[in-house]
């Protein structure tokens, strides 16, 4: 598909993309959103956005993905979105119910300059319903960044800070992951019996049971009140810097809830990480159970390494998985060579440093030389790659057409998966996530050497 | 969700079919406020013009807008495949403040030095619109530089809806078909308007008509590039399958260049047979109308005995469709009705007056008629109607597939044709696999009592 790829690389300044590696700000707000408790996510703009992003999730997940729009015309662009919006407001309330509405913008409606936290005040909202916004400009960051101001919106509109002494509870932001590693995520810290509050909380929302009934709002989703005791919790645990950062900070900013910034929990690393602070901070024992399932993984590795020892491999996603990802294959004896990102390199507006910082960090005592860029596109990872070649491609949905091109095994892991379905419910964090991980690029690699293997060469047991 | 029609400026765009005629309200904005399913002009305009393969679709704009539409339809190519692409201006703040004009002339530089297309297409997404960027000096001045075509498609997403977007797409196309010369008109020749190749539909109607006698000048735009499109007016007849993008340029090619244009339908064996017939008819030769009655014919024989095969399967069931365009609603109504299902619930996101009046006149009493609807009335309607399958898109499939309904794509993820008389089979088929699935008999209702 993508044979017409040069394979001189010529240096890019026309600052265009071809072939992206990222989305906008608004999917990721209305993603999260769809994390709390009987929300509505609300697209202040035309209707093609809410149109895209619902038509995307719902690809993603395969489950319904609710939100309404504000249905701009041309009217509303020249005299502003005030009205539409406050018609928005009422019509959300008293047709769907929501306990939530959860406002984000778009290009349009930020360029136009709408105020949209002066518009929500002077609107008539029913008592006991909550309006929350979010500024998403798609002309900035991406859809993590998107999903971390929506984040953020949940803390500043909603934190509260009502008692002196903080609860013995955790605050975990998980970022953009799917619900079945929020579930993963949460199966963890209640194994050490610890109490937590999980923000945002897709599970229960897009990958609810059968019930031969549709329900507008599902079981799942983090419930306001728990929004609001975020702010009386002892620690707020940001997993992945891009997605998770900014509201941790704020909530710290607010209610002076002291924040730990850690990987996604992708790899055993990274989940020792997790496990060890969750320790650290409550005194509680690591549980039989995961230290059973931490063995398991160690002896899973163990028996496996020599296929994947020395494997050169592209990873591309979102900042967070991609490094997480990229510490995991380092642990397997892989060579990650090249390692994009579409979205921008620091967080939009806080914490220092970067993710090629990151990448580099990991990649400096291993001697690997490798390219690592954020705020590439897919046009650039294939032309690495062409000149470059390696034995495995890790990323989404979009990655398969290169892997086509070049002929390399391709492990779907990140947002969007459009492909394939199931995926969302199993986990990628955790030592069950890396068992995965490590089952899908093992079965990558081990189906291509079957395929390419000559007859003589071709074996029963690998 | 029982406050589906609590708004009543939504009564208006519903009805049921009775003994009074109550005229439907369509083709007007959606409310504020409401979970629309419609999308926006660009979208739109992408997808009638994104199956020109070997032209360069480039999205001036933020970076959503593109990366949505990347490979938004299963459009396939027999040729080139630079359309696969996803190519956008990546609009940033600085450009937002400073106007875009400047990146859209490098983007174009940098892709001809990369791919030299012979042919861009060039959208503006809502941004564009706001701050007011002349794409159309931009694709002049660029056109000049490079010696190549580009075409601007004014496509700012909030100017009108989807609708807007089709007639966006057109212009576009005008342009690039209006020769400088008056071409030379190809006997018994017809240009496909509003076939995108889905799935390779408009293949099995070149074949169809190759077969009678007629040739295939230009599809618009399945399967079509830069030259088969500047042909477009040797072409000595118009037919047009997707009425609701494609009326529009049928109507200004009529106009402009004296082509007259027929409206076809090849979705179930009844639009497709008469379909050829009546294609055969405007030509009035004898002996293409013979031909078309052995192809219809020999088809019908091969293929009535299948689809009878599935109606056997499909007794009492019934079907609610909420599809995009008018035309393709009442061919749906029709293909139901020859495999035995009876359509109880109707809407489409962008119907006009006169295809809802058609639809009143096909379908039952009772039926439910419905403009723009949202997923709340759907689940309301279908529920009420005591739906079997849902027909729709993307945003459609786990809404039915929740409510336990058996569910068809009928829009961009179609995997295989639906058109011709292959399309009959599939479609009977794809009915049969999704309502007579054995996974329906995994609900339970509390108590384990099986729905079956």
């Amino acid at each position: 598909m993508l044979d017409c790829t040069p394979k001189e690389i010529t240096e890019r300044n026309s600052g265009g993309i071809i072939n992206p590696a990222k989305t906008c700000q608004p999917i990721g707000a209305m993603y999260a959103a769809l994390g709390i408790h009987k929300c509505l996510p609300h697209s202040h703009g035309s209707q093609g956005c809410c149109s895209y992003h619902r038509m995307h999730l719902t690809r993603h997940f395969r489950d319904p993905v609710m939100a309404s729009t504000s249905c701009f015309t041309e009217g509303s662009s020249v005299f502003g979105g005030g009205a539409n919006l406050k018609a928005s407001i009422q019509n959300v309330f008293h047709i769907y119910k929501p306990d939530v509405m959860a406002i984000h913008t778009t290009c349009l409606t930020e360029t136009i300059g709408d105020d949209v936290s002066s518009i929500i005040k002077t609107a008539d909202v029913a008592e006991g319903k909550l309006v929350i916004h979010a500024n998403t400009p798609s002309y900035v960051g991406s859809h993590i960044t998107g999903f971390s101001n929506m984040t953020k919106a949940m803390v500043s509109y909603l934190a509260e800070s009502t008692s002196p002494i903080k609860k013995e509870q955790i605050n975990i932001i998980p970022g953009f992951v799917n619900p079945g590693d929020m579930r993963e995520i949460k199966r963890i810290v209640k194994s050490m019996d610890i109490e937590y509050i999980l923000f945002p909380d897709t599970s229960g929302v897009v990958d609810t049971p059968m019930t031969g009934e549709f329900q507008m709002y599902p079981e799942g989703g983090t419930t306001v009140e728990q929004l609001k005791d975020t702010g009386n919790s002892k620690v707020s645990l940001a997993l992945g810097r891009f997605a998770s950062s900014d509201p941790a900070d704020l909530l710290n900013k607010k209610c002076k809830v002291p924040v730990v910034t850690l990987k996604t929990p992708i790899g055993i690393k990274a989940t020792d990480a997790l496990l060890m602070t969750l320790r650290t901070a409550f005194a509680h024992e690591i549980p039989k159970e995961l230290e059973v399932e931490r063995g398991q993984l160690v002896d899973i590795m163990t028996d496996t390494h020599f296929h994947f020892h020395g494997k050169t491999v592209a990873i591309f996603g979102d900042p967070d998985i991609v490094t997480g990802l990229t510490e995991f294959v380092l642990s397997l004896g892989m060579i990650p060579i090249h390692v994009l990102t579409g979205t921008p390199g620091g967080s939009s507006n806080s914490v220092a440093g970067s993710f090629e910082d990151d990448i580099n960090a990991m990649l400096k005592p291993t001697g690997i030389q490798a390219n690592v860029k954020s705020a590439g596109d897919l046009f650039t990872l294939h032309q690495w790659m062409k000149n470059q070649p390696v034995d495995l491609l890790i990323g989404n949905t979009y990655g398969k057409y290169i892997a086509r091109a070049e002929d390399v095994p391709f492990v779907r892991v990140g947002f969007p998966i459009l492909d394939r379905s199931v995926h969302s419910y199993l986990p990628i964090v955790g030592y069950h996530g890396a068992m995965r991980l490590v089952e899908m690029i093992s079965n990558a690699l081990l189906d291509r050497q079957d395929r390419d293997a000559a007859d003589e060469d071709f074996e029963l047991v690998m | 969700m029982e406050a589906a029609l609590d708004i009543k400026e939504r009564n208006p765009f519903i009805a049921t079919k009775g003994k009074q005629k109550v005229s439907l309200r369509c083709d007007a904005d959606s409310i504020s406020g409401c979970v629309s399913q419609r999308a926006c002009v660009y979208c739109g305009a992408r997808v009638v013009l994104n199956p020109v393969t070997d032209a360069a679709h480039l999205v001036h704009g933020p970076i959503g807008c593109s990366s949505y539409t990347w490979d938004i339809r299963g459009s396939l190519s027999s040729g080139d495949d630079l359309y696969r692409n996803s190519f956008s201006t990546e609009l940033q703040e600085h450009d937002v403040i400073f106007g875009g004009e400047p990146k859209l002339s490098r983007a174009i530089d940098e892709i001809v030095a990369k791919y030299q297309p012979k042919l861009f297409f060039v959208y503006s997404t809502c941004i564009v619109g706001v701050i007011g960027d002349d794409l159309e000096a931009v694709c002049k001045r660029s056109a000049q530089k490079h010696g190549i075509t580009i075409i601007p498609v004014q496509s700012s997403g909030f100017i009108g809806n989807k609708s807007a977007g089709y007639r966006a797409a057109c212009d576009a196309l005008l342009r690039l078909i209006t020769p400088e010369q008056p071409l030379p008109r190809k006997a018994n020749s017809v240009n496909y308007l509003g076939d995108f190749n889905l799935a390779g539909e408009a293949w099995i109607i070149r074949n169809y008509l190759t077969e009678i006698g007629v040739s295939v000048n230009s599809v618009f735009t399945g399967d079509s590039n830069f030259d088969s499109l500047r042909e477009a007016t040797a072409g000595s007849l118009n037919i047009m399958q997707c009425a609701g993008s494609m009326t529009y340029l049928a109507t200004k090619m009529q106009d402009e260049f004296q082509i007259p244009y027929l409206r076809v339908s090849f979705l179930g064996m009844e639009d497709t047979a008469d379909s050829l017939r009546k294609i055969a008819d405007y030509f009035g030769d004898p002996a293409m109308l013979a031909r078309a009655e052995m192809l219809i014919a020999r088809e019908t024989e091969a293929t009535s005995p299948i689809i009878a095969a599935y109606r056997g399967h499909f007794n009492g069931k019934k079907a609610a469709v909420y599809v995009g365009g008018g035309f393709k609603a009442i061919s749906l109504i029709k293909q139901f009705r020859e495999i035995g299902i009876e359509v109880v619930l109707i809407g489409t996101q962008t119907g006009r007056p006169d295809e809802y009046d058609t639809i009143n006149d096909l379908v039952n009493d009772g039926t439910v008629i419905l403009d723009d609807a949202n997923p709340a009335e759907l689940e309301r309607f279908m529920t009420q109607q005591g739906a079997d399958l849902l027909v729709g898109g993307v945003k459609e499939r786990p809404l039915a597939y929740k409510l336990g309904i058996a569910f068809i794509d009928h829009n961009h993820d179609r995997k295989h044709p639906l058109s011709g008389y292959i399309g009959a089979v599939n479609f009977a088929k794809e009915v049969y696999s999704t309502l007579c699935s054995p996974v329906w008999n995994y609900i339970y209702d509390w108590g384990g009592e099986n729905r079956g």
